[in-house]
């Protein structure tokens, strides 16, 4: 589904990712760790095509075309999704506005008709009862004054909507509550399926413990130094990531 | 993948679809500004001797003023001996009685804009008292708005079948030489409507009125007077749109309303003149004078504004709070893009007791263009338990455009609540790439984020008009990310 060959990306004027080669088939969950500054949200704002970013050499394929030649919203409904470290808030536009904005940019793409209100709105109650969302949400603004939790659920909301066939979920993790990461995992887990992949992007094995990956591919320094089964991320867990560095240089 | 600059180019370069010049015969006095062109003005609308002398004793006043240079805009000098002060269409002399009696031309033109009169106005409810120019041609619904004993007329009309109206209230809010724009506009205004709610009426219907400016070189002087007797209710929209053209044209309408006890009125306009191409050039200028006098106790007045139009805008409604427990509200939305320029705001003059005022104000600049929210709160001596609360917000695309925010309080009585918040900020690059990883176009990403930041303006607007101002704004900022 997924072919990263030997990749190289900069901001400004720092090179991140130093030749970076990632292969994800369908059906696959992986998790990519690392320590902070290793390149991993650099490597999932690419995959996106954010635009400060620049690709300076290699070549990432998406179920075999280009993914480099399509810009942000065309990757998005080719069904790339990317759940947002930091989700901005965007006031004043009604959350399920954008989603349903969201939904039916992808099924146009689809050639699939447009979901209508109503239906729109049943679906959006069935997946917001799954992750314990106060239907409410859809009516507030964006991410508008939305706590860290609440952030995070509301990405999970998005991906449940959207069905992606490859999600990427950049830390969305990283300052949960013990039951706001249940519900994320539970969201992720209800996504898994053969014909889907998900990449999860993580600083902590904890989320590991709710959604079993099948493979860990350990970050640093821009470049995959190791990759395993999930017994690699408790191996992370116990010895930390200096083991890491003195790998990558050794 | 295309830059980021390839696609602004594009669709920047989108022209001004309401571009189109009518070509209809048209009945001018030659440019120029004397005493006998205020009569000829007056003498060809019929006008009874106290109209020419109102008008002849404007100009004198106006030509003792000088034009205003405080607003935060620039323009080249106005020639007003350049300026026809008169065009009617040709078939003035003898006006339709109806729609059918209509210059089909001119039905083209409205259908052209996408305002099918006998359709949209039937299927609307909404009566539409058109003016193509300076003279109305069109007014439907009449008939049902005279059975509730409503008058909605042209003002010429009006001047001609409720001069004792007219005498009453004209110029009682803005008086003649208010300012140099409204002094002008009181010497020539052409026409314009007139608006009577008698006593305890709710107005059966929204009022509408389409302005267009189409003969070139003719500055337009609307007129608007709308009167809500006793305990009545109306709702009045505005909205326009213009044809292209290269000479800058001259707008300097003047809109006066007055509430008397327990009346509410609710004006709504949409604002959608020719901007000026992409370097400026040709762009209306657009001074007005607009204020609502809420002269009796618990009277309203509100006014919403989607400001997309002009090259110029220098405009300021505003409530003058004279009644007791009155209040005065003014929502409004500013879109600048390109070289256009906005001087905007309100004024609300509280002077009874416990009046109240809100003024939500949202400028968007894009481009190279300057928007400036100029606000007056006046608190007056005898204003006892006055309260108002302002929300100014600015919202910047691009590097290049700027926002500027003027607010005046003058707080006399020692009980006033008055309030003031302000915020600027920027469409943000994540905010636009959160959308585009949604799968949103990045055009559909800034105007979902324009809109939302609009929203307690257009919630003000009547439905109908919330649409249309919400397109409008799509198409004034296509293409503005930078």
């Amino acid at each position: 589904m997924l072919e990263i060959n030997n990749l190289r990306s900069r901001i400004d004027d720092s090179e991140i990712l130093r030749g970076l080669s990632l292969s994800v088939r369908a059906g696959e969950v992986h998790a990519i760790m690392g320590p902070n500054g290793s390149g991993k949200s650099t490597l999932a704002q690419v995959i996106a095509g954010h635009e400060d970013y620049e690709v300076t050499a290699g070549t990432v394929t998406y179920n075999g075309q280009d993914l480099l030649e399509l810009e942000p919203e065309e990757r998005a409904r080719e069904g790339i999704f990317l759940g947002f470290q930091y989700p901005v808030e965007i006031p004043g536009v009604n959350n399920a506005y954008l989603l349903k904005a969201a939904v039916n940019a992808r099924r146009k793409h689809q050639g699939l008709g447009e979901v209508d209100a109503f239906e729109f709105l049943k679906l959006a109650r069935e997946k917001m009862a799954t992750l314990g969302m106060d239907p409410k949400f859809l009516n507030r603004g964006v991410n508008e004054g939305f706590s860290g939790g609440e952030k995070k659920r509301n990405e999970i909301l998005q991906m449940a909507m959207l069905e992606p066939s490859l999600a990427i979920l950049d830390e969305t993790d990283s300052g949960l509550d013990i039951d706001a990461l249940k519900a994320v995992a539970a969201g992720v887990n209800a996504l898994r399926s053969p014909e889907r992949a998900i990449i999860l992007v993580t600083h902590y094995q904890r989320l590991l413990d709710y959604v079993e990956p099948d493979y860990v591919h350990v970050l640093s320094q821009g470049r995959i130094v190791r990759s395993g089964d999930k017994s690699l991320a408790l191996e992370l867990e116990e010895k930390g990531y200096e083991w890491v560095r003195e790998a990558a240089n050794a | 993948m295309a830059t980021e600059s390839e696609n602004l180019e594009s669709l920047v370069n989108r022209r001004y679809e309401h571009g189109f010049i009518t070509d209809i015969e048209t009945d001018s006095l030659p440019p120029g500004l004397n005493e006998d062109v205020i009569r000829a003005i007056s003498a060809r609308k019929h006008e009874p001797p106290f109209m020419l002398e109102w008008r002849l004793q404007a100009y004198r006043q106006w030509l003792e003023m000088t034009e205003p240079a405080w607003a935060h805009v620039r323009y080249p000098k106005i020639d007003y001996n350049e300026i026809s002060y008169f065009s009617a269409p040709k078939s003035d002399d003898d006006r339709p009685k109806s729609l059918d009696e209509v210059d089909p031309k001119l039905l083209e033109t409205y259908d052209k804009l996408g305002i099918p009169l006998h359709e949209r106005a039937r299927l609307a409810g909404v009566a539409v008292d058109a003016v193509f120019d300076s003279v109305s041609v069109a007014t439907t619904f009449k008939e049902k708005l005279s059975e509730a004993g409503v008058i909605f007329c042209s003002f010429s009309e009006a001047v001609q079948e409720h001069p004792e109206l007219v005498q009453k209230y004209l110029g009682t809010v803005v008086p003649r030489r208010d300012n140099f724009f409204a002094a002008l506009n009181a010497a020539v205004f052409s026409d314009g409507s007139f608006v009577y709610i008698p006593k305890g009426v709710r107005c059966p219907m929204e009022l509408s009125t389409y302005f267009r400016i189409n003969a070139a070189n003719t500055g337009q002087f609307e007129r608007t007077l709308i009167i809500a007797d006793e305990g009545s209710h109306v709702s009045y929209l505005e909205g326009c749109t213009a044809p292209m053209r290269d000479e800058n044209q001259l707008h300097a309408a003047v809109v006066e309303l007055i509430a008397l006890k327990d009346a509410e009125i609710k004006y709504s306009t949409v604002q959608n003149w020719y901007p000026g191409d992409e370097n400026g050039v040709g762009g209306i200028y657009n001074f007005v004078t607009k204020r609502g006098d809420c002269r009796g106790a618990n009277s309203k007045i509100s006014w919403t504004q989607v400001e997309t139009g002009s090259a110029i805008t220098w405009k300021y409604p505003s409530c003058l709070l004279r009644g007791d427990n009155s209040v005065g509200e003014f929502y409004s939305v500013a879109v600048t893009n390109n070289l256009q320029q906005a001087d905007t705001g309100t004024k609300m003059i509280h002077i009874g007791r416990n009046t109240s005022s809100t003024i939500v104000s949202k400028g968007i600049s894009a481009g190279r263009a300057q928007n400036a929210y100029r606000g007056l709160v006046r608190i007056m001596p005898q204003a006892h338990g006055a309260r108002n609360h302002t929300q100014c917000d600015s919202l910047l695309i691009g590097k290049e455009c700027g926002a500027h925010t003027f607010p005046y309080m003058e707080i006399r009585n020692p009980s006033a609540r008055v309030e003031h918040e302000a915020t600027t900020s920027k469409i943000s690059a994540d905010q636009l790439f959160y959308c585009r990883q949604r799968g949103l176009s990045e055009e559909d990403a800034v105007n979902m984020i324009v809109n939302g930041f609009c929203k307690e303006v257009f919630k003000e607007l009547p439905m109908e008009f919330a649409v249309e101002a919400q397109a409008l704004l799509n198409v004034s900022l296509e293409g503005a990310v930078g």
